[in-house]
């Protein structure tokens, strides 16, 4: 039960960071991608009526982690406090730069709101990428199973780490460079004439970076974790997330070169998907990793909250997510192909 | 300041702001579904226009309110991890729940439903733009309901069992959801937001009115916002109100005490309608009494006991008296006023009298903040009558933040929100002002996605 939970939750982040995910990937690349004015509507109107949508993945699965693993949530939210706070403003910050660019016609307004919208969308898959960095890496929890994390302290990984440091930052820094890369490949495939060449332009030149990033990402995972094999070695079936990974970096660089906008877009997805199972899989069966002596993993079978509400769960998480994705297939659906390039404003 | 203040402050300032909105929300939902329900089944063309025009407006003040929800909303979701995570730890087991079904069952539905009530118009059949509407309310108070029966569990705690860990888990989902103080409290609160969407509306169409200026429109919105405010006004004091007092004086017989600063337990016991309760004394200063009503509206008789705070020991006290006994009797009183004023203007209404009557009009339009501060003093009411506890009986106020976040940076976290609210509160009312005088036939700044779904489909 426990196992299935921890899959529920991670599928759900990782269908957040694959939606979410080109919304803010747009947002990363806007300002050099999209130049004039009816280039930024069109991107705009791209994410325009799914960017809310996308965003709810990260309330629902957030949710369903407190009601699956409360003392994950305890945890987790408590010690990452100073992060997690800053993300709750640039999602304010965001989410009202959109709303916002929608309902002005004055140039001063919308340059502001460009401005606000991408710098909060790149610091936004920064602290993402370094979030999830801090959760593989490990943090000093302590005997009572808390912690607290400045965001800074010497930049080493190690028995006294900040929620910055040299390995989290790489973190940060591949998620912005996955992500913006993810934005291009949506953008390409949702827009027309020379907003999305210049989209596939960028993505041609981001791709050996972001596959570069990933490479060295490896063995530095290792270096800052070097338990982290052992569930590969456990359990071979694992290493298919990274065979996959780099399937999906060779599909998008073949799909770039033959004009393949779907397939480039699906390959940036199943790039994304294939690292966070990766990810999932080096922790599984710990949510937690600690650091130093003083406190213990936080394990799924600690974790999980009782054993009645996480069976009735079950069954109403099956019916809800369905429903669910009824509606966001309708969104996806209703909106489905490319946008007109002199598209009127976007909105919600 | 310790640490524990600033993360009560924290909370309560948060989530005092973020309710400015869905109170809102939530009843104009419900005002929307009426306004298109009209619109759907008239057979006059003249009316249906001016209804189908009226719900588009509202559609439009709804969703800059809402959009100011949902950005205020997120923080309340992490803010028991981050602020109160021993009591996250504790009772995640039990309101992670109903919290989780919140996200699950209702935001989906409502990023789905309100991008198409607000953009899909012309675009579906008046049938299926009526259906988007109603998923809307639907969702909005689906999501009411969830965070309804989690604040339920904190006060009156049911269907749980205490692990040998020291936390609590569900031992019945049904008796969690079906908690009598939820389905009392949710009457109760929905009722409240109803009022202050009708004051809303009610309050725009009296300035078209005073200010002669779309008068078609005012009349409109005068007619829906008196007759939704006269009915929810009088259900919010009966039976909705009364049967929760009622039951939360047999379950928090120590809060209701408070609430009316009746420091010793007597036969007969009087209403203070206004006074100053003195801890130190223990009596009310400069009261204004009515004899035996207490008791009466209690028990229905009027030579009943009540029992005063001196039947129970000091720690069990309410921990902020003076500020709870002021929040009941502001929403009490506010709550007296509200169906006076709707009961004199829908008689008006029925006479034909209403939409020229400038006496009633003027107070109509000066009262609509009157309910956001009932409601807010209804929450305090409902939260500070809880205090010391967090969860009722279970766990205290002070076992329950999150030990390792020191209060320097709560305060630093704090500040940063107040910040960041003062700039949306700004944003508020330029957005809601700029539609209110433009009217409600001012063509839609955003038709970008009419235009794009007419030219992909």
């Amino acid at each position: 039960m426990g196992t299935l939970w921890f899959w529920i939750v991670a599928v759900m982040l990782t269908v957040y960071v694959v939606l979410d995910g080109f919304d803010l990937g747009v947002g990363i690349v806007y300002l050099f991608v999209a130049r004039t004015e009816p280039e930024r509507r069109q991107a705009m109107h791209a994410i325009g009526p799914v960017w809310d949508g996308n965003e709810v993945w990260l309330l629902a699965g957030g949710g369903t982690l407190f009601f699956a693993f409360p003392l994950l949530y305890a945890s987790s939210f408590s010690g990452f406090y100073l992060p997690l706070t800053i993300v709750l403003w640039l999602l304010m910050v965001r989410g009202l730069s959109i709303e916002l660019r929608s309902h002005t016609h004055d140039g001063v307004y919308m340059a502001l709101f460009d401005a606000t919208f991408s710098l909060s969308s790149a610091m936004l898959a920064i602290f993402f990428g370094a979030a999830l960095a801090n959760v593989i890496r490990g943090v000093p929890l302590g005997a009572d199973d808390y912690f607290f994390l400045p965001l800074w302290t010497n930049w080493r990984t190690g028995p006294n780490p900040g929620i910055l440091d040299w390995y989290t930052v790489l973190g940060g820094v591949l998620a912005l460079l996955a992500l913006g890369l993810h934005g291009l490949l949506y953008l390409a495939l949702k827009t027309t004439s020379e907003l999305n060449a210049r989209a596939k332009m960028w993505a041609g030149r981001l791709w050996p970076v972001v596959a570069l990033v990933t490479a060295v990402s490896v063995p530095a995972t290792t270096v800052a974790r070097p338990d982290s094999l052992v569930h590969y070695h456990e359990h071979g079936i694992a290493w298919m997330a990274p065979i996959a990974v780099v399937a999906a970096l060779v599909t998008i660089a073949v799909s770039l070169k033959r004009n393949w906008e779907w397939r480039a877009f699906m390959g940036s997805c199943g790039y994304l998907v294939s690292m966070l199972v990766g990810a999932a899989a080096g922790l599984y069966p710990v949510l937690l990793p600690t650091v130093g002596t003083a406190g213990r993993n936080i394990t799924i079978d600690r974790a999980l909250a009782g054993a009645h509400s996480v069976r009735v769960g079950l069954v109403w998480w099956s019916i809800g997510i369905t429903l669910a994705l009824i509606y966001s297939a309708t969104v996806y659906w209703l909106f489905r192909g490319k946008v007109p390039e002199h598209a009127e404003g976007y909105g919600h | 300041m310790d640490a524990l203040t600033l993360h009560r402050i924290h909370f309560a300032f948060t989530i005092t702001y973020h309710y400015l909105f869905p109170q809102l929300t939530m009843g104009l939902a419900l005002l929307i579904v009426v306004m298109k329900t009209i619109a759907l089944r008239t057979t006059d063309p003249d009316k249906r226009e001016r209804y189908d025009v009226t719900a588009r407006f509202w559609a439009r003040i709804f969703a800059v309110n809402f959009v100011l929800g949902v950005v205020t909303g997120i923080p309340m979701e992490f803010q028991f991890g981050t602020n109160w995570s021993e009591f996250s730890r504790r009772t995640g087991g039990v309101i992670g729940q109903p919290l989780a079904m919140e996200g699950i069952f209702s935001f989906f539905l409502e990023s789905a439903f309100l991008g198409l009530l607000l953009f899909g118009e012309k675009r579906i059949s008046r049938k299926l733009h009526w259906f988007a509407a109603f998923m809307v309310w639907l969702g909005s108070w689906i999501s009411g309901f969830f965070i309804i029966v989690t604040d339920a569990w904190m006060q009156h705690p049911v269907a749980y069992h205490l692990r040998p860990d020291g936390t609590y888990e569900v031992t019945s989902f049904w008796g969690l959801l079906l908690n009598p103080w939820a389905w009392l409290q949710y009457a109760h609160n929905m009722s409240g937001a109803v009022i202050t969407g009708a004051f809303v509306v009610a309050a725009t169409g009296a300035l078209y009115l005073l200010q002669h200026r779309f008068e078609e429109y005012g009349r409109v919105f005068v007619k829906i916002g008196v007759i939704a405010g006269v009915a929810s006004c009088l259900a919010q004091i009966f039976p909705t109100g009364d049967m929760h007092g009622k039951y939360m004086a047999r379950h928090q017989p120590v809060a209701v005490a408070a609430m009316e600063g009746l420091f010793h337990s007597e036969p007969g016991a009087p209403m203070v309608l206004m006074g100053q309760p003195n801890e130190q004394t223990q009596t009310i200063d400069n009261p204004l009494v009515v004899n035996k009503v207490l008791s009466f509206l209690i028990y229905g008789t009027t030579t009943a006991e009540v029992k005063g705070l001196d039947q129970f020991p000091r720690e069990d006290w309410p921990t902020a008296l003076p500020l709870l006994f002021y929040s009941y009797h502001i929403m009490a009183g506010l709550g007296t006023y509200f169906a006076a004023l709707m009961t004199v203007a829908a008689f008006l209404l029925w006479r034909g009298k209403l939409y020229s009557t400038r006496w009633i009009l003027w107070p109509l339009l000066l009262s609509f903040p009157l309910p956001y501060i009932a409601n807010t003093a209804g929450w305090m009411t409902a939260e500070l009558g809880r205090q010391p506890w967090l969860v009722y009986g279970l766990m205290r106020t002070s076992e329950g933040y999150s030990k390792h976040v020191g209060p320097a940076t709560s305060l630093f976290t704090l500040l940063g929100f107040l910040g960041m609210y003062s700039v949306l509160s700004i944003l508020w009312i330029v957005m809601v002002y700029t539609a209110i005088q433009k009217g409600p036939k001012a063509p839609v700044v955003d038709e970008g996605h009419d235009a794009h779904t007419l030219t992909t489909a």
